[in-house]
């Protein structure tokens, strides 16, 4: 249960080696013991992983998970709720990859849409389900501001964070009556692995940054966050310029 | 009542923090009690009365919840004998005006006279009347508790099932639903009270004169400011009454045991957060500690000595969305630095609270997680917002160098560690409560927090 100053006790982590979602369980897990169910590929990243989060105090177990498999998401979103209630869930995972080749190149538009789009989908199915069952919880899922609107350089993956950002958004108002929080987070440019080697955007954060943002949405139930805050704005006036315009700015 | 007739709904304590859903059933008589704990889900199922605790005890996430408030009869009022036998679900505002015209008086009466009988003995509330009366559960004589498997216990506090009587009695509704209760009550000659205020500068002065005389009354409390530092600190109000006889009044003597409770309008939910804040608590607690000098052998109604906020319904809507915590602790008498240390840190934390409360516990009951024991009492109420957290841990951690423990009934954000530290008695219940619910049908989103 997360308590009435919003501390959780426990918290699933869908993409075990999201430097964002780890960040998000050392700062709980500062405030509180913690219980971490890490879901991820199995492998030395998902165990280096589970072991920081342990020197931070944090009870850790692992869980095989493969965003790619949507047949098998709703087992391993039953293994991970088998030990107890999950108070906080994180939906972490993605790949961002070459964009030219993801626009060009049909296998690799479909790993993208894949693992971004439908894994996330099928993920928060099942994990739906287990939520209102469950009766309370926070279920917090990342999405980018490259899905508010279309840009040249990065559009495949703006479409499939478009598409979770709707499926959340919309799941947000499906949960409420359970007593489960849906929170969108919107982060710009962040500087990770996934981004590592790429020139970094106005307004760039790191991992820890956006963490805070997160651990704040979910202490105060907030449903959706951008990562700075002040991005908010700026993306209310990037979706309404003219597009010669929007084409013309380098962003 | 089958678990399909139940309506899902989302549940809150009175802080209006954590909440969550749960499939609340209404139960038309003892049997549909029986069979909702019959029925019980993987999730279990819990009493609920009228929502008064702050926290979360009175939720069941994702289980069954039952509205006790349902079963609401007053059976029997016996006067000469100043007993009376009800249902869990009567409140103890309802159960007082059947009384009054009896010349009867609940011993025990909280802040709020909106709780239930069930919510009172699974709380083991208490009032200011604590160091004269004790707590509810010393005067229940006998209650009926629904049991795990099915059946219906009668418990006294000296039985065969004593053991059960007193883990049920502050157990928080974990034991099982208690269905209706016989009580003790006094006589009283008129519903007034004769009270004495004392005006103390500081808090020193405050606790001196409350460690004064205290068992001279049979109600006593302070209100104390803590937003004001410097040596004002820690400045307070003691009132200490006694009930007032016919020969005490002057005004109202032709008709002593009337009561008439005012009634404001709702406040509505229009709060934002923020409302509560340190300007507005600092003029509050200004105005609040001025209002009242020192006087003595004044006569006051039921609202004005012992219940001022019954009078607005939903008061707890002035916090904003994010709601409010109340802390209250009890510390031995001895641990006076514990007190002044918690005020000290409170006043400098930047985290106000308005509607404090300072008293002496008398004795302590033999219910294994009944809060009161001998010593020093304070309760502060929080706003929710960032760095709560921090200042809650901190005064934790001076409690429990106190040898002192926290409220139940209105905790919402400790840990199971700290818990079990401050109730040294508390795996004697938990065996009470293994031995009649080995599965653990009753369960709470507290119990499951605090792994009770």
């Amino acid at each position: 249960v997360i308590d009435a100053v919003g501390n959780p006790q426990s918290l699933l982590l869908l993409g075990g080696t999201s430097e964002i979602g780890l960040a998000v369980a050392e700062t709980f897990a500062r405030a509180r013991p913690l219980r971490v169910i890490l879901a991820g590929r199995p492998g030395e990243r998902l165990d280096a992983a589970a072991g920081r989060l342990r020197t931070a105090g944090a009870t850790v177990s692992v869980l095989p998970f493969d965003a790619r498999r949507p047949e098998t998401h709703t087992e391993v979103v039953e293994k991970a709720f088998a030990d107890g209630d999950v108070d906080v869930t994180l939906v972490a995972f993605g790949v961002l990859g070459d964009q030219e080749a993801a626009w060009t190149d049909l296998a690799a538009a479909r790993e993208q849409v894949e693992v971004n789009y439908v894994g996330a989908v099928t993920v928060g199915v099942a994990l739906a389900q287990r939520l209102r069952q469950q009766g309370h919880g926070a279920l917090v899922a990342l999405s980018s501001v490259a899905g508010e609107r279309a840009r040249r350089s990065n559009f495949v993956y703006g479409s499939t964070k478009a598409g979770l950002d709707a499926f959340y958004t919309g799941l947000t108002e499906a949960l409420r009556p359970d007593g489960v929080t849906v929170t969108v987070i919107r982060p710009g440019f962040v500087h990770s692995r996934m981004t590592e080697g790429m020139p970094a955007a106005p307004l760039a954060q790191t991992p820890s940054q956006v963490a805070d943002v997160i651990v704040r949405a979910v202490r105060t139930r907030q449903e959706q966050a951008w990562a700075p805050g002040p991005m908010r704005w700026v993306m209310t006036v990037l979706r309404h310029l003219p597009r010669p315009v929007f084409r013309r700015l380098p962003v | 009542v089958e678990r399909e007739r139940g309506q899902r709904r989302l549940l809150t304590g009175w802080g209006r923090t954590s909440p969550s859903a749960a499939t609340v059933v209404r139960p038309a008589d003892r049997a549909d009690v029986v069979a909702a704990i019959g029925s019980a889900g993987p999730r279990g199922v819990l009493a609920r009365g009228l929502g008064r605790s702050y926290g979360d005890p009175a939720q069941n996430s994702g289980g069954v919840v039952i509205d006790m408030t349902c079963l609401d009869r007053i059976h029997s009022i016996d006067a000469p004998a100043g007993t009376v036998t009800v249902d869990a679900g009567v409140s103890l505002d309802t159960l007082m005006r059947e009384l009054l015209p009896h010349g009867l008086w609940l011993p025990v009466l909280p802040g709020t006279r909106q709780v239930t009988v069930g919510g009172a003995i699974g709380s083991d509330v208490h009032g200011k009347a604590h160091h004269v009366e004790g707590s509810f559960g010393n005067h229940v004589r006998s209650l009926d508790l629904a049991c795990a498997d099915g059946r219906v216990r009668t418990l006294t506090p000296d039985g065969p099932d004593a053991d059960l009587f007193w883990a049920t009695v502050g157990g928080m509704g974990l034991t099982g639903v208690v269905l209706g209760a016989t009580l003790h009550v006094n006589h009283v000659e008129t519903a007034y009270f004769v009270v004495d205020t004392d005006q103390e500068p500081s808090l020193d002065e405050l606790m001196a004169r409350q460690a004064d005389h205290d068992d001279d009354y049979v109600e006593s409390a302070a209100w104390l400011d803590v937003v004001t530092t410097g040596p004002n600190m820690g400045r307070g109000l003691l009132t200490r009454a006694n009930h007032a006889r016919v020969a005490d009044l002057t005004k109202h003597a032709e008709d002593p045991l009337k009561f008439d409770a005012p009634h404001l309008p709702s406040v509505p939910d229009v709060f934002p957060p923020g409302i509560v804040n340190r300007f507005t608590a600092r003029a509050f607690s200004e105005v609040w500690y001025r209002k009242s000098p020192t006087r003595h052998g004044v006569v006051q109604t039921i609202t004005q000595f012992l219940h001022p906020l019954d009078v607005a319904a939903n008061w707890n809507r002035i916090y904003g969305p994010r709601g409010f915590l109340q802390y209250q602790f009890v510390v031995p008498f001895g641990a006076e630095d514990a007190v002044r240390e918690a005020v000290r840190t409170i006043a400098h934390s930047g985290h106000v609270s308005g509607l404090n409360v300072l008293k002496r516990f008398g004795a302590g009951n033999r219910a294994p997680l009944s809060f009161p024991t001998p010593g020093w009492t304070l309760c502060v109420d929080f706003p929710v917002r960032s760095g709560l957290n921090e200042l809650c841990d901190r005064l934790d951690a001076l409690v429990l160098d106190a040898g002192g423990r926290l409220y139940l009934a209105k905790e919402s954000r400790t840990t199971a560690d700290a818990l079990q530290r401050m109730y040294p008695r508390i795996d004697e219940w938990r065996k009470i409560r293994a031995a009649v619910d080995p599965t653990g049908i009753f369960s709470s989103d507290m119990s499951r927090r605090l792994a009770l």
